[in-house]
């Protein structure tokens, strides 16, 4: 059974390379555009992977992550931020908040599946 | 021919054009009146026998009215009229030769198709420039065809004053 | 260049929404505080654009953006505020963004230096600021460590096992670097009773051979830094370790205070967004069609039905109104996809008129109204130019220098209104000045300078105004740059009669003018009553009709002048005998013993009656042009397709109204008819 993946990004050029490059590799993904959205798509099961955008309207990145891990669902998923270089600050929010790791954008379909392999069995 | 026989033959003649590589072209020609007339078979979409239109307020004579033909609107013009000769008297036997001009459709009322003429550019005689008749400049060119004279019809300065003069002002407007 | 590419159109639609919604906001900016919601969708568009933009190594876009980003951001967490003159700057620094995506879009380079100015300002914003956060902790690397091996002691703590991270990963990927051997320090476990079941206990010790360098291994623990003991060694090349090696601790990434998340937060529904998808409008078009022959279908089954049908088939009666009701509903349906609020082409204003109010040197305020009402994709998009030119034209022309309008005992500031609204099923679009208003007079005269009326003419105020619209009225000579592009008045009334609308102008000389534009919802189908006069048929738009009457000849008098008038309650009615203005002929058509007057309302709010023969019902048409294959017709808005599959005429009140009374008896010649539209359709509007 080919793993689900989450991918969460209020931009629609964003998840559709996630989508992209996740599908390519055998992923099943499941599309949200923001936190709001990704938690109500939290409620129908399980994902082996969850792949979020910090800067989101209604709901954001850091506060889904929190959120998430608050479900006894995802409390051993694997989540990653996207962020750009500059956030520092983000990178450490999202940890507190108990992201698994982060992808920096932009990237390109080997980085992103890099970091993927990193997290994901 | 009716309609129906003209349009089987139109069909036919331009299967046949596109298999012979010849620089013949060819024409649908078409009695209006007394005279014998023709256009290039590249701009004729369609030819139909003659259903009432509906007329339009305040325009010349030979602007006949328009047509629905699935579903755009067209105008119908009377060829022999538009010619200088008077109303022609339709009837169920008449045919409307709808044609493209500029992406714009146009429906020519005539008596009868006559034929599919196929005939090289050499063939076609420039119009003389005293040709007598005060619309000549609405011919391209004339064919003679057994015996006959078949004056060539450019379609654009034919319909330009009613159809495509207001489209071009319009454009140039807009630029 | 790579997989990415084809995402490239996607990314561009969605940077027009997203400069769209920057520009929104930036033309709500203010010095000072501003709303944190719109400051947030501001960065977040910015975020975004540059985040794509990075995908595809748009690198001027990218560094553009991550400037601006960063301004945004300080701005909106209130850690720099907008001085005087920053709200404009951030709206030109919008502009420089647009004109970057356009670039990256079109493939063309953009012109050399464009940004730099803005660029230079936005480093400098940031400069001058508040102090600058430490810059980024850079993660401290052990020297320049080579290649080489390494002997990497590894304790998790449990906050690793809280963020989902597992050590065995870690050791694939740390395995892929080189030769990786482990070994498990269990030392710490406990007693299986004591045992906290995400507690971490276990530390490793591992030795990695032929990794290519440190920075490599320390990308593999990058997100577990803080959350784990982790110390790298180099292993020496020699067996002599006499020396301890001095390790290199890699402590955790210097991260300032995490802000607890729950102040991130934002529960609020201020941002409530529809999910949507993008359609593309030619497959709208196609099924708006596809509807509308469903329509004409419809209709001519129900026509041919009707005849057959009687009292005993109560049934199938039933099931056709049932069907007619359906077919209705989903025309409507299908419509309202194309149904958009006029918002997005209103919040473009803003912007223009601040530009130009700066550059005509006059103070401006444009108030805005109805942003919500919508309208059909096309109609708006078509309104975009005609409304731009009009706004252009009130502040150039309408509104009066600051000094004029003080002398004139006005405030400084002019107001540009711009209002939107839907009445008796049609839209109506205000543009309106308080300005110095047209001077009938200048107006009449510069018409007969420009030899578009007759300097003997007489005509009313109305008529006066009117004039502006005629093609001709203004001349190159007075083309300024701010109205631009040497468009008339003229032109924006045949692009709004091309959409089937009608623009007028009333105005108060000293107080200022109002343009209307009134025009249909949609360019698709319109509810009509059949009319018919000796023998023909016409369509009436139905949301024209006031009532219909049946006046009392006695009652109708003949104006010296031509044409005729019926008192309808105190009023004086104007009658328009349609068998005359259509030029139609009774020749075999018995007179009706009593005719009808339809009472319609022309968009002065006027009212005229149109004289008739019969009405023949109500029904629901397909608009199709008649320009698409032929010219416009005076007094004719359009054609419908009915079910019987002729075509009728729809009616043009407006056009009607104006129309020159003709004698009856004198039928135009072919070549007067062109003229005598030309002649009156100046007037029409």
């Amino acid at each position: 059974m080919s793993k689900r993946v989450l991918a969460v990004d209020d931009s629609k050029t964003m998840r559709d390379m996630v989508s992209f490059t996740l599908k390519r590799e055998g992923f099943d993904v499941v599309e949200a555009e923001d936190g709001v959205a990704a938690i109500e798509k939290s409620a129908d099961g399980a994902y082996d992977l969850v792949i979020s955008d910090v800067n989101m309207p209604r709901m954001d990145g850091i506060t889904l992550v929190g959120k998430l891990r608050q479900d006894p669902k995802f409390r051993a998923t694997p989540i990653l931020i996207l962020t750009t270089e500059a956030d520092q600050e983000k990178k450490a929010a999202g940890k507190a908040a108990g992201a698994t790791g982060w992808i920096v954008k932009p990237f390109d379909p080997d980085q992103l599946i890099g970091v993927v392999k990193r997290v994901c069995r | 021919m009716n309609a129906e026989e003209a349009v089987l033959a139109t069909a036919e003649a331009i299967a046949a054009g596109r298999e012979t590589s010849s620089d013949a072209k060819q024409y649908v020609s078409f009695a209006a009146g007394d005279e014998q007339y023709a256009v290039d078979i590249i701009s004729v979409r369609e030819i139909k026998g003659w259903t009432d239109v509906t007329s339009l307020p305040n325009q010349p004579d030979h602007v006949r009215g328009v047509l629905n033909l699935r579903g755009a609107v067209l105008p119908i013009i009377d060829l022999q009229c538009r010619l200088g000769g008077g109303l022609t008297e339709t009837s169920p036997r008449h045919v409307i030769v709808i044609v493209a001009v500029d992406d714009r459709q146009v429906g020519l009322l005539v008596d009868a198709v006559s034929d599919i003429l196929s005939a090289s550019d050499e063939r076609i005689q420039p119009v003389p420039e005293t040709s007598g008749r005060e619309d000549a400049r609405v011919f391209s060119g004339f064919l003679t065809e057994e015996e006959q004279m078949v004056a060539m019809l450019d379609l654009t300065r034919l319909l330009g004053s009613e159809v495509l003069d207001s489209a071009l002002h319009e454009q140039t407007e807009l630029q | 260049m790579n997989d990415f590419e084809q995402f490239k159109q996607t990314f561009f639609d969605e940077c027009e929404e997203l400069l769209q919604q920057f520009e929104d906001v930036a033309g709500t900016l203010q010095a000072g505080a501003n709303d944190p919601a719109g400051l947030d969708d501001m960065f977040r568009s910015v975020h975004s654009i540059k985040a794509g933009a990075g995908a595809f190594k748009f690198d001027r876009l990218v560094k553009f953006a991550h400037e601006l980003e960063n301004v945004m951001d300080r701005v909106r967490s209130g850690r720099m505020e907008l001085a005087e003159g920053d709200p404009e700057f951030i709206m030109q620094a919008g502009d420089v963004l647009q004109d970057l995506v356009a670039a990256a879009r079109s493939g063309v380079e953009a012109t050399a230096g464009l940004e730099d100015e803005a660029l230079a300002r936005l480093q400098a914003m940031l400069a001058g600021g508040a102090a600058q956060p430490a810059a980024p902790a850079q993660m401290e690397s052990a020297g320049e460590a080579g290649s080489g091996d390494f002997r990497i002691h590894f304790r998790p703590h449990r906050a690793m096992y809280e963020t989902a991270n597992e050590p065995q990963l870690l050791f694939h990927a740390l395995a892929v670097l080189g030769e990786l051997t482990a070994k498990a320090d269990l030392s710490k476990l406990p007693e299986l009773a004591k045992m906290q079941p995400d507690e971490g206990y276990v530390s490793w010790q591992m030795e990695l051979r032929g990794a290519p360098g440190l920075a490599e291994i320390e990308e593999v623990f990058e997100f577990v830094e803080g959350d784990c003991d982790l110390t790298f060694e180099p292993l020496a090349a020699a067996p002599d370790v006499a020396e301890e090696p001095a390790a290199v601790e890699a402590g955790p990434v210097d991260t300032p205070e995490a802000k607890p998340a729950a102040k991130t937060e934002n529960s609020g529904p201020a941002a409530v967004q529809s999910t949507s998808i993008r359609v593309e409008l030619e497959r709208v078009d196609q099924l708006v069609d596809m509807v509308g022959e469903l329509v004409i279908a419809q209709a001519m089954a129900l026509d041919s039905l009707s005849e057959l049908v009687d009292i005993r088939h109560v049934k199938q009666l039933q099931a056709l109104e049932d069907l007619t009701m359906r077919t209705r509903q989903l025309q409507e349906g299908v419509m309202a996809v194309r149904m958009q609020p006029l918002k997005a082409l209103f919040q473009r204003f803003p912007r223009i008129v601040r530009d130009l109010s700066r550059k005509l040197g006059k103070s401006v305020r444009l108030e805005l109204d109805g942003e919500a009402t919508e309208v059909d994709k096309t109609i708006i998009e078509e309104l975009s130019d005609p409304l731009t030119h009009m706004i252009r034209n009130c502040m150039d022309h309408g509104l009066e220098t600051p000094e004029d309008r003080l002398a004139a005992g006005k405030p400084e500031q002019g107001v540009v209104r711009l209002s939107a609204e839907h009445r008796n099923g049609r839209i109506l679009i205000r543009v309106s000045d308080d300005g110095r208003g047209l001077n009938p007079e200048k107006v009449f005269n510069k018409a007969v300078e420009n030899g578009l009326v007759d300097a003997d003419a007489e005509l009313s105020k109305e008529e006066i105004e009117a004039l502006i619209f005629m093609p001709g009225f203004s001349t190159a000579a007075e083309i300024s740059d701010v109205s631009g592009r040497g468009v008339g008045m003229d032109v924006v009334r045949r692009n709004i009669q091309k959409l089937g609308g009608r623009v007028t102008v009333e105005s108060t000389e000293g107080e200022g003018s109002t343009f209307t534009l009134a025009l249909p919802l949609t360019l698709a189908v319109l509810d009509g009553m059949l009319v018919s006069v000796a023998g023909e048929r016409y369509v009436v738009p139905l949301s024209a009709i006031v009532e219909t009457v049946c006046p009392d000849a006695s009652a109708i008098r003949a104006l010296p002048e031509g044409g005729t008038v019926m008192p309808l309650r105190g009023e004086t009615i104007r009658l328009i005998d349609l068998c005359q203005s259509m030029n139609l002929s009774r020749l075999g058509q018995p007179e009706p013993l009593r005719k009808l007057a339809v009472i319609v309302e022309t968009e002065f709010g006027r009212r005229v009656g149109l004289v008739v023969d019969e009405l023949l019902g109500q029904q629901q048409v397909v608009i199709k042009s008649l320009e698409a294959n032929y010219r416009r017709i005076e007094g004719v808005a359009g054609t419908a397709i009915l079910g019987d599959g002729r075509v009728r005429l729809i009616l043009d009140i407006d056009g009607l109204a104006t129309m020159p009374v003709r004698n009856p008896d004198a039928r135009p010649q072919d070549g007067d008819t062109a003229n005598s539209e030309e002649a009156t359709g100046g007037l029409s509007a």
